[in-house]
């Protein structure tokens, strides 16, 4: 196997120029097969990061009724849990309103949040702070969009327990940056106290964030762990993973079939340097082997050549991140405006295990046809 | 010479299919051939001359009949000893050289090598032993395609000689060459088969050649004409 090894080298070294244009397809395929999947982890893991840090805290635990895909269930699905089960938990309140920016009119969810809790990343600090009558905080895409900045009073009509209508002027406290959209986009935060006090809800939450893992029961509540929780987005991940592999397992293809062609045209024009094996004693099985490895080679060259571009290419990328355009934070999803790339040690070995193996069958499909071949005809050059 | 057989050819029948029948190549063809022989088939095209070298080089089975080389029936081999027979045992020099484009001379002489047991260091003497034989030792990192054809064969030969073959099969060997280079690369294997002992098999229509040879076999439509042993014109000291 090594001399099969060191004569494969040597036969890919002597072809020149058309080894080195299969090697840097296929070297191309490779990075970007791992470039692509790094963004991917990357931005999974930061988009697990931000959900975890803004939103889902070590897990829920969530009235029956409420379904955060259904707006229908917001109005009713709320409940009062007792205090004495509060421990190392936030409640978060959520109704729907209405705000009046510049004349227009908004449909926002109304968010209430206890301005003390430290296991979210939502400044609620800030709630504290302000003199405002109804002081709220907001993202900076819905700052944006409502044309608001900090300081800025903004009408805002909501319905109470009775869903008797009643409106108000709040003040901008705060603008907060954050990646996570159900944090952010069309998202009104303030005090819960504040929302107890204008929904005549006291005591009311529709979810409250854990602080531990520790699972909670408790009857007419649903508690969803932190892997509950994120399962969503894995799985939405997972989607574009599967429809992006369309796209590198095409560019794999062609450098593959480049290969499978290059073998092809090898074996009918190497008849005589076939021949000239099998009678300098070589086995048709050896010959064989010789001609899979070559084409095996291409890919453990790729290997060496990807490594060469890509390794600087993938550290450059995950210290400074990749910039994502404006238009991705509307994906329904955290999406960070810089993914940093991460490139595992799993994903390293699975793609170059991939490209080996699948090159190692393209290689072998027509080497197959060696063991067929009758020396003298080889000698001649005669095969078809 | 010596009186032992190296190669035993008896009633050898080769036939080859075409179209709906059968082309007879060889008919019952019985020959022996000596240890030490320098021995040439002679014949016009399509007598059966390469055939039969085919089949003493174990690259080709006959359709009837045995062929006995270094006392094994080719016929009866598997690829696997078939291949190692020729590797251990036979030599090859062809037409066209069929030196391996990619590699330098040290490396198509050592390719033989690299298929038995020996050290990367008995290696590089047995090539540089072999290149010295056929004049060449200067040019072992050369690659074939610097070659000109008379140094070409004569990488050809160091190639086949380098593992020190009791047989040796050349097959036109000196067809592309000029008359200059043709006398160098028959005198060279004369001198080896002085020096070594080697057998030499020759396929052949070149006279140059018929002038070194001991004996000649006269093929004629896969049929022996004529055997006999003859004096060389040209002589090795």
């Amino acid at each position: 196997m090594k001399l099969a090894f060191q004569l494969a080298y040597r036969n890919l070294i002597g072809a020149g120029l058309r080894t080195w244009l299969n090697v840097g397809v296929l070297s191309f395929a490779f990075v970007l097969i791992i470039l692509y999947n790094g963004i991917l982890d990357g931005w999974n893991q930061q988009a697990r990061t931000d959900t975890i840090a803004w939103e889902y805290g070590q897990g829920q635990l969530r009235f029956g009724e409420y379904d955060p895909y259904d707006p229908f269930t917001v109005l009713d699905g709320h409940g009062v849990l007792p205090e004495s089960k509060q421990e190392g938990l936030i409640p978060i309140l959520l109704r729907q309103g209405t705000i009046y920016p510049d004349g227009r009119m908004l449909s926002v969810m109304l968010k209430g949040i206890d301005v003390d809790q430290t296991i979210l990343n939502i400044p609620t600090a800030q709630l504290k702070t302000s003199n405002a009558n109804i002081p709220v905080i907001l993202g900076k895409r819905m700052a944006e969009s409502a044309h608001l900045k900090e300081g800025d009073e903004v009408l805002m009509r909501w319905r109470d327990k009775n869903g008797t209508y009643d409106a108000s002027a709040i003040t901008v406290a705060g603008i907060f940056d954050c990646n996570v959209p159900t944090v952010d986009g069309g998202q009104i935060w303030m005090g819960i106290d504040k929302l107890w006090e204008i929904t005549q809800l006291q005591g009311s939450a529709t979810l409250f964030v854990a602080s531990t893992d520790e699972p909670l029961s408790e009857e007419g509540w649903e508690y969803l762990s932190q892997e509950n929780l994120l399962q969503d987005l894995a799985d939405m991940i997972e989607m574009k993973k599967y429809s992006s592999s369309i796209m590198y397992g095409l560019l794999l293809l062609i450098a593959l079939l480049a290969i499978f062609d290059t073998q092809v045209l090898s074996i009918f024009r190497r008849q005589k340097e076939i021949g000239t094996y099998i009678a300098l004693g070589m086995t048709r099985a050896k010959v064989v082997v010789l001609f899979t490895i070559e084409g095996t080679m291409y890919s453990i060259l790729a290997t060496i050549v990807g490594s060469l571009y890509g390794i600087p290419l993938f550290m450059y990328l995950t210290k400074t991140g990749m910039g994502m355009p404006e238009a991705s934070q509307d994906m329904g999803f955290a999406v960070a405006e810089r993914i940093y790339p991460m490139y595992s040690v799993g994903l390293v070995l699975s793609t170059v295990l991939l490209v080996v193996i699948s090159a190692t069958i393209v290689s072998f499909l027509p080497a197959r046809k060696i063991a067929k071949m009758d020396p003298v005809d080889a000698l001649k050059g005669k095969m078809q | 010479m010596s009186d032992k057989s190296i190669i035993s050819i008896k009633n050898v029948i080769k036939k080859f299919p075409v179209g709906d029948g059968f082309f007879t190549a060889l008919h019952d063809i019985n020959l022996e051939f000596k240890e030490g022989e320098f021995s040439g088939l002679i014949g016009p095209s399509g007598s059966g001359k390469t055939t039969l070298l085919n089949i003493m080089g174990s690259l080709d089975v006959p359709t009837e009949g045995e062929a006995i080389v270094m006392g094994q029936d080719i016929a009866k081999l598997s690829h696997k000893q078939s291949a190692l027979l020729r590797n251990m045992h036979l030599g090859f020099v062809f037409q066209v050289y069929n030196l391996l484009p990619v590699y330098t001379v040290f490396e198509n002489v050592e390719f033989s090598l690299l298929l038995q047991d020996h050290t990367a260091s008995e290696r590089k003497k047995m090539v540089m032993d072999s290149l010295e034989w056929v004049g060449l030792q200067d040019m072992a990192n050369k690659k074939p395609a610097k070659l000109s054809g008379g140094e070409g064969q004569r990488v050809a030969i160091a190639r086949a000689m380098v593992k020190r073959p009791e047989i040796v099969l050349a097959d036109e060997p000196t067809a592309n060459l000029d008359a200059k280079n043709a006398h160098a690369i028959l005198k060279t294997m004369k001198q080896l088969n002085k020096e070594l002992g080697t057998t030499f098999v020759f396929s052949t229509h070149d006279e140059k050649v018929m002038g070194y040879l001991d004996r000649i076999i006269s093929l004629e439509d896969g049929n022996v004409k004529k055997d006999e042993l003859v004096t060389a014109q040209f002589t090795v000291d």
